[in-house]
């Protein structure tokens, strides 16, 4: 029987514009805090995993090492996409449960803040120009805008619509609806990069990216860093009370790819692989949605949040929109969804989303969420994607200790 | 078009469409399991099998799910209908053409046919030509 994996310490830089620090900065805050919430340093560190999307062929771990301890542990630079920091957090996991250490840390950077578009590829052709076939689709020209959209806003919208046609009932206004409830959330929350309530009326009127999803239902590029330490439970044992205390338990830890199926090459299928992750998780950490005081979920665009209430089976198969409509996912609601604020206001610092998620569902269960604390929080869930595609799933539950 | 050795001749815009009297957009279907792709391949994704066959895809289809894209990335002409098309059986992607850009003109479940469309021609005369749907 493998062993128990535990949270010992986690934390997430404030997300937003950090003109004055790099990514090696960013990546030392946030290790260094989380390190401090665990109450250990870098000499118990048995494994370092790293994500940093934009510069993955840059070795961060060891520039990361290098600026805050250099003790000759392996590093794992990983890269998957939206899911990077999940997937860094799911390694550390791994290595612990597996015996090999007892303590590793994991850790998420990324600096987004004016990055603009990303996903789209357009590239004008240069003057003097000869038709030359390139590519696996022997394309003459640049495809993005003229067989469909590479970019992450359409990509995402489409796949709100395809719910919408498959189920019905998801117009224009109800997706705006979810990002008017993520950026009502968000204003509890001092981290968010964007913290202002907007009005229904303000967010359908806001400059159109990709119909259905207006500017703020996009997932704001921005500068963060997020870090966790993982302990095994063994080891937790010969730790103080407080530090038991504290620790949540990682009840499930999963990261799943697209199977195949019909349509998936053409437009990239987020669901089945994030049903079949939470399916996975659920049956792993024992509990069943209903049994979640919180979720945070991938709403990298307001159409991407409908789609994911049904595939983490918030709600029956094709219930989405009642879901929603139920005031289920506020956070006064029977499931809370994304209580940060989401990706739509807190912001989305690539490589640190799926610790960050993490943080913030531990941040509610050990009771320390301050005004934002949803009471009496004992299990949680958090949610990514990465496009192409990888789903991480985490769940997490109070320490009985 | 001439009868000429001189007459421009056309490239289509990728491989998998075909040009001619009946345009259409032809996948490799995988011998086994019939999973249909649109880039060259090396194993079915779906079954691994290793053989494929050439197969002229439908050129009717029902729009599955579509976007406006208002904001692209540079040199991407906007706006334009972004679509994911369901050519009887097989999904697609593909711009919406010859149709006001906007929730009016374009609606989930539309019934659309491939058209295609000129992109210009090079330095050597040669025509390239892209695809799109048009309503049906």
């Amino acid at each position: 029987m493998a062993e128990n994996v535990y949270i010992l310490g986690i934390t997430m830089t404030k997300f937003g514009k950090h003109a004055d620090k790099d990514v090696v900065d960013l990546g030392a805050e946030a290790a260094m805090g989380a390190l401090a919430d665990a109450g250990v340093t870098m000499r118990e560190m048995g494994i370092l995993a790293a994500g940093n999307l934009m510069n993955a062929s840059s070795g961060f771990g060891q520039q990361l090492q290098k600026q805050i301890g250099q003790t000759g542990i392996p590093v794992y630079n990983v890269a998957n996409a939206c899911a990077t920091g999940a997937t860094a957090l799911r390694t550390v996991i791994m290595a612990v449960k597996s015996g090999e250490v007892d303590y590793g840390l994991a850790v998420g950077v990324e600096k987004l803040a004016g990055a603009g578009l990303l996903g789209g590829g357009g590239t004008a052709k240069t003057d003097g120009k000869v038709w030359s076939p390139k590519g696996r689709y022997g394309a003459v020209a640049p495809t993005d805008g003229r067989i469909g959209t590479d970019a992450m806003p359409g990509t995402f919208a489409q796949v709100g619509m395809e719910y919408g046609h498959k189920y019905g009932g998801a117009s224009f206004e109800l997706f705006a609806k979810i990002s008017e409830k993520n950026h009502a959330h968000s204003t509890l929350n001092p981290l968010a990069a964007y913290s202002k309530r907007f009005t229904l009326e303000e967010i359908m009127g806001d400059m159109m990216i990709a119909y259905p999803n207006t500017r703020p239902m996009c997932s704001a590029n921005c500068d963060g860093g997020a870090a966790a330490v993982v302990v095994s439970e063994a080891k937790l044992r010969t730790l103080s009370l407080e530090q038991q205390r504290r620790a949540i338990k990682i009840s499930a830890s999963v990261l799943t790819t697209d199977p195949y199926e019909e349509a998936c090459q053409i437009l990239p299928n987020v669901n089945t692989l994030t049903r079949n992750a939470a399916k996975i998780a659920y049956e792993q950490a024992g509990v069943g949605p209903e049994d979640l005081d919180l979720v945070e979920l991938h709403d990298c665009f307001a159409t991407a949040e409908l789609v994911h209430y049904d595939n983490l089976m918030l709600c029956p198969e094709g219930g989405a929109v009642d879901f929603f409509n139920s005031g289920a996912p506020w956070r006064d609601g029977s499931t809370p969804v994304n209580v940060s604020g989401g990706l739509q206001s807190k912001g989305h610092p690539i490589s640190a989303t799926g610790i960050a998620n993490v943080w913030e569902v531990c941040h509610h269960l050990r009771g320390e969420a301050g005004p934002r604390q949803i009471e009496g929080a004992k299990v949680g869930l958090a949610h990514v994607i990465g496009l192409g595609s990888a789903c991480g799933v985490h769940v997490l539950e109070k320490s009985a200790a | 078009m001439t009868d000429t050795a001189a007459a421009p001749t056309q490239v289509p815009l990728v491989q998998y469409l075909v040009l001619g009297d009946r345009p259409h957009l032809v996948a490799n279907q995988c011998t086994s399991c019939g999973a249909r792709f649109f880039d060259r391949r090396n194993a079915c994704a779906g079954c691994f099998g290793t053989t494929f066959e050439p197969v002229d895809v439908a050129t009717d289809g029902e729009v599955r799910a579509f976007t406006i894209v208002t904001f692209a990335a540079p040199g991407v002409p906007v706006p334009f209908v972004s679509a994911i098309i369901d050519c009887d059986g097989t999904s697609v992607r593909g711009n919406i053409v010859n149709t006001a850009p906007d929730p009016e003109h374009v609606t989930l479940g539309m019934r659309v046919r491939l058209t295609t469309i000129s992109l210009g021609t090079d330095d050597n005369g040669t025509e390239a030509i892209g695809f799109g749907f048009e309503p049906a």
